[in-house]
């Protein structure tokens, strides 16, 4: 029964990586760049969350609500600002560029309010149910209802809408799609604000299942978020959410052996074995470099 | 002028350097807060060449030399605190276990490409100081105690030797061939060059001077411990070679003692430090994405026109 009390656990941490991991393989997809500063934009969104909930009183799921648009113009304002020159620069110059707005947001961040951490309110008494014998909390099912539904509504615009149209196209050829009549830029900025605002939610549900928060928070969910996107196939959105949950469920496994201090090294073993052995992840189809 | 008469003016150079800084030492003129600054600028320069040569030379995006600088300090730190042998033979040990770390990290990873790399590097860099946080014997993480034993003599040896080593690495046939890897790999490949091989070359020299500064760094503090090593670590040290310029010894030699007398300064204020550090990397990359000196040497400012000047 333990087993299956840790594999709950670890869904609802996978979610959590999934709703970042999310945004990471979508703006890959489309300008192949790392958004190092993703995982940062998911330290804003609880941020915000925090202090919708905690200063201005206001409920879980406007807070929630609020962190998602905050964290879409920010993600948007990120990409205008920083990473717009760089679309036809080397991936060295983008990556670059990236880390040093990932250092940017977090220290700004210190800056201005210091590093200690802070200390999430609570928004639900936390039940627990009894399901079959197996103890699960009523926030694991929040956690996890709520990227269920994110990841629906995902899929929803990506394949049914207009924007979500455009971007497929663009990521797959975003010379083409511009002859096409699609406008690329705005379609890379809804990217990054569809994202963004993914990882803005997944901030706040970290913030409600830690009740931790800090400003260096996002770098560790941030890697293992793009591990996650890596194990399921980078740009594969559906790749994401399994990468995700698994890379959750295994990190569990390995705290419940009783290995906990080895969690976050087991992550990296997972991305260099997926690496080695399989670079394009669970979902991906090999493809060969043009000269 | 013939390329060992450049080699002796460059010796007498560093000869003349190490005696002016030795006697003001010996003198007092240097207190121990400005002796500490400097070692610390040697290490920082140590660092900076030995990641030149992977990221500068071989083009080859890693992010993970802190793992290779605390695989040198641990090492190293073992074998004078734990061991009590002396310390040359700790340097080269510290050095030479980063070089194997090199390599097996190297080997699997030298495969990988530019973004899928850099995480691969991030990644190993985490293992390594997971293992050592979670190894007893090195204290875990509330650190190592380590004798002080690092003087401006040791930190000034290792900066000129790994210097020279690099500098001739990249004018020898091998350099040339991680050049060629760095400007375009799929015609490197197509020209006969085995690139998984200088790759890997490349990448154990680059840690084997990172183990080199990693021993003198942990003989400088008193104590060591894994947090250290983290990406800021690594970060610090991309930020050398990156303001430098891609591809330029000099540069990122310049860089190194640059960022460190800034950061010594702005030591009270960890935060407005690592602000500008940050700024200082996106417009550095936004308007000149090849770094300050580009691939130029400081050299090529002084011979215009001649052999081996200004492309």
């Amino acid at each position: 029964m333990e087993w299956i009390q840790q594999l709950v656990n670890g869904i609802s941490l996978g979610s959590i990586y999934a709703l970042i991991a999310l945004g990471y393989t979508m703006v890959y997809g489309i300008i192949k760049l790392i958004n190092f500063a993703h995982g940062d934009v998911f330290m804003i969104g609880a941020f915000i969350g925090f202090y919708a909930i905690a200063k201005w009183e206001l409920g879980f799921f406007p807070a929630l609500l609020l962190a998602m648009v905050v964290c879409a113009i920010f993600g948007v304002l990120i990409e205008r600002i920083a990473y717009k020159r760089l679309r036809n620069a080397t991936r060295i110059a983008a990556l670059i560029t990236a880390i040093g707005v990932s250092l940017l947001i977090e220290y700004t961040t210190i800056f201005f309010r210091g590093a200690q951490p802070a200390a999430y309110p609570e928004v639900f008494k936390n039940r627990t149910l009894d399901i079959l014998g197996v103890q699960i909390s009523s926030t694991s099912i929040l956690i996890l209802s709520v990227a269920v539904v994110l990841m629906i509504l995902l899929q929803f615009i990506v394949h049914k809408t207009k924007i979500g149209k455009a971007m497929r196209a663009v990521s797959h050829d975003a010379d083409a799609a511009r002859l096409m009549g699609i406008n690329v830029d705005n379609t890379i900025s809804a990217t990054f604000a569809i994202g963004s605002a993914l990882a803005g939610a997944a901030g706040v549900i970290f913030g409600v299942y830690y009740t931790k928060i800090d400003p260096l928070m996002g770098v560790i969910p941030g890697v293992k978020a793009f591990i996650a996107a890596v194990l399921g196939g980078i740009g594969i959105i559906p790749g994401a959410m399994v990468g995700g949950m698994l890379l959750g469920v295994v990190e569990s496994m390995v705290s419940a052996l009783g290995y906990s201090l080895w969690r976050d090294a087991a992550a990296f073993v997972i991305l260099i074995l997926i690496l080695i052995f399989r670079p394009s992840g669970i979902f991906g189809k090999n493809a060969r470099e043009k000269v | 002028m013939k390329k060992s008469k450049i080699f002796w003016g460059y010796a007498v150079l560093a000869l003349v350097i190490y005696a002016v800084v030795q006697a003001l030492i010996t003198t007092g003129t240097i207190d121990m807060y400005y002796k500490n600054m400097l070692i610390t600028m040697c290490i920082n320069i140590m660092l900076a060449v030995s990641l030149h040569i992977v990221i500068g030379i071989t083009g080859q995006f890693s992010i993970g030399h802190a793992g290779f600088l605390a695989v040198g300090a641990y090492i190293s730190a073992i074998i004078t605190t734990k061991l009590m042998l002396p310390f040359p033979l700790a340097i080269f040990l510290g050095a030479l276990a980063a070089a194997v770390a090199g390599l097996i990290v190297g080997m699997p990873t030298l495969r990988l490409k530019g973004d899928y790399l850099a995480i691969a590097t991030l990644g190993f860099a985490e293992i390594i100081r997971i293992v050592f946080l979670n190894t007893d014997y090195v204290g875990g993480a509330a650190g190592m105690q380590v004798k002080y034993l690092s003087t401006w003599t040791y930190a000034f040896v290792g900066v000129v030797l790994t210097i020279l080593v690099i500098a001739n690495f990249t004018n020898s046939r091998h350099g040339r061939a991680c050049i060629s890897i760095r400007e375009d790999e799929i015609a490197a490949d197509a020209m006969g060059i085995n690139t998984t091989y200088y790759k890997v070359v490349a990448f154990a020299i680059g840690s084997f001077f990172a183990g080199l500064a990693g021993a003198i760094f942990a003989h400088n503090f008193y104590i060591i411990q894994p947090t250290t090593f983290g990406f800021l670590k690594s970060f610090d040290i991309l930020i050398y070679v990156v303001l430098g310029g891609l591809g330029s010894l000099s540069g990122s030699v310049i860089a190194a003692i640059f960022l460190t007398v800034v950061s010594t300064y702005l030591a009270n204020f960890p935060e407005t430090r690592m602000i500008i550090y940050s700024l200082v990397l996106i417009f550095v990359m936004l308007y000149r994405p090849t770094g300050l000196m580009g691939t130029k040497e400081i050299t090529h400012l002084f011979k215009f026109g001649k052999k081996g000047g200004t492309k």
